[in-house]
């Protein structure tokens, strides 16, 4: 009896040595992700980064287009690294929105002007409003939503290059 | 001579780097109750326990009361801005959680991952007391 005891508490530290073991070798994952991944945008309401832009709003996503969401800023130095990325995505057909989080209408033209605009509309989202309410934790970051207004997939940090293909695949599982 | 040169040489690049530093600061807006107290004392005391309770997601072994991450700066005015409009602590964590998870709230909730730590004092508790008992027993 004494002996099984002793047996079942050794098993039990070695369990938890080899457990530590290996959570220590896998890298760290500092990201975050969104628990909304599988339902649908939130209701939001935001006006358009320039005065001829159109105000965007969750209905825009239900049209059957699956498109990108790409929350960004343009104080935001990895979102510049990742501009020629979305340009690529743009070429190769992707329909992206991009919501410029904590922003002003003149440094949104002037990043636009300098990096390129991949957009086929551009809000504003000066409170974070709905960069909180979709589960983002920063900028930038680009989620797939397919026709019906869900939240398919986040892309958290900047797009790199291997991202691509990544993208457009979840793309094309959401419908394109 | 040369050496003083390069003093006043390294204060006029100071003097002009402090000319130019403003306007970096100006190029990263934050939301306007990320930095400014609620004028209710009580509602402004309820929202910073919250908010010290709630995890910086972009800098994460800091509070969103410590940090001065743009995300920990959103994150401030709205739990100020729903603290201000009469909104339950709670309901605002909870909120949080149902977009990031968990690990959002420093504050640990039981759920269907934690039960353990809350339940396994209890069991050791209960198991050294029946050994106890079982010993005392035993000796008499």
């Amino acid at each position: 009896m004494k002996r099984l005891v002793i047996i079942i508490a050794l098993l039990g530290l070695a369990g938890f040595v080899a457990l530590a073991a290996v959570k220590m070798q896998q890298p760290r994952d500092d990201f975050v992700r969104s628990a909304m991944i599988g339902q649908p945008l939130p209701a939001f309401a935001l006006p358009a980064a320039s005065s001829e832009g159109e105000e965007l709003t969750q209905a825009d996503f239900r049209d059957g287009t699956p498109r990108l969401l790409n929350v960004w800023a343009s104080w935001c130095v990895p979102c510049i690294a990742e501009a020629p990325q979305l340009s690529e995505l743009q070429r190769q057909g992707a329909d992206i929105v991009g919501v410029a989080i904590n922003d002003t209408p003149e440094n949104i033209a002037k990043f636009l002007a300098d990096y390129g605009d991949p957009y086929s509309a551009v809000a504003s989202d000066r409170m974070s409003q709905l960069q909180l309410k979709i589960g983002s934790s920063g900028v930038p970051e680009t989620f797939v939503i397919d026709g019906d207004g869900v939240i398919r997939y986040q892309h958290l940090g900047d797009i790199m290059e291997r991202d691509v293909p990544v993208l457009m695949a979840e793309l094309r599982k959401a419908g394109l | 001579m040369i050496a003083r040169f390069s003093v006043v040489g390294a204060l006029l690049s100071l003097m002009v780097a402090s000319l130019t530093l403003p306007i970096a600061a100006a190029a990263t807006p934050h939301p306007p109750l990320a930095y400014r107290q609620l004028d209710n004392p009580s509602r402004e005391a309820a929202a910073q326990e919250l908010m010290e309770t709630l995890r910086c997601l972009t800098c994460q072994s800091q509070s969103i009361a410590d940090s001065d991450a743009p995300m920990a700066a959103s994150m401030r005015h709205e739990v100020r801005t729903r603290i201000a409009a009469g909104e339950d602590p709670e309901a605002i964590r909870n909120w949080l959680i149902q977009r990031y998870g968990d690990y959002v709230s420093y504050s640990p909730q039981v759920g269907a991952a934690t039960w353990p730590l809350y339940a396994g004092p209890i069991v050791l508790l209960l198991i050294a007391g029946l050994l106890i008992r079982h010993r005392l027993g035993g000796k008499r």
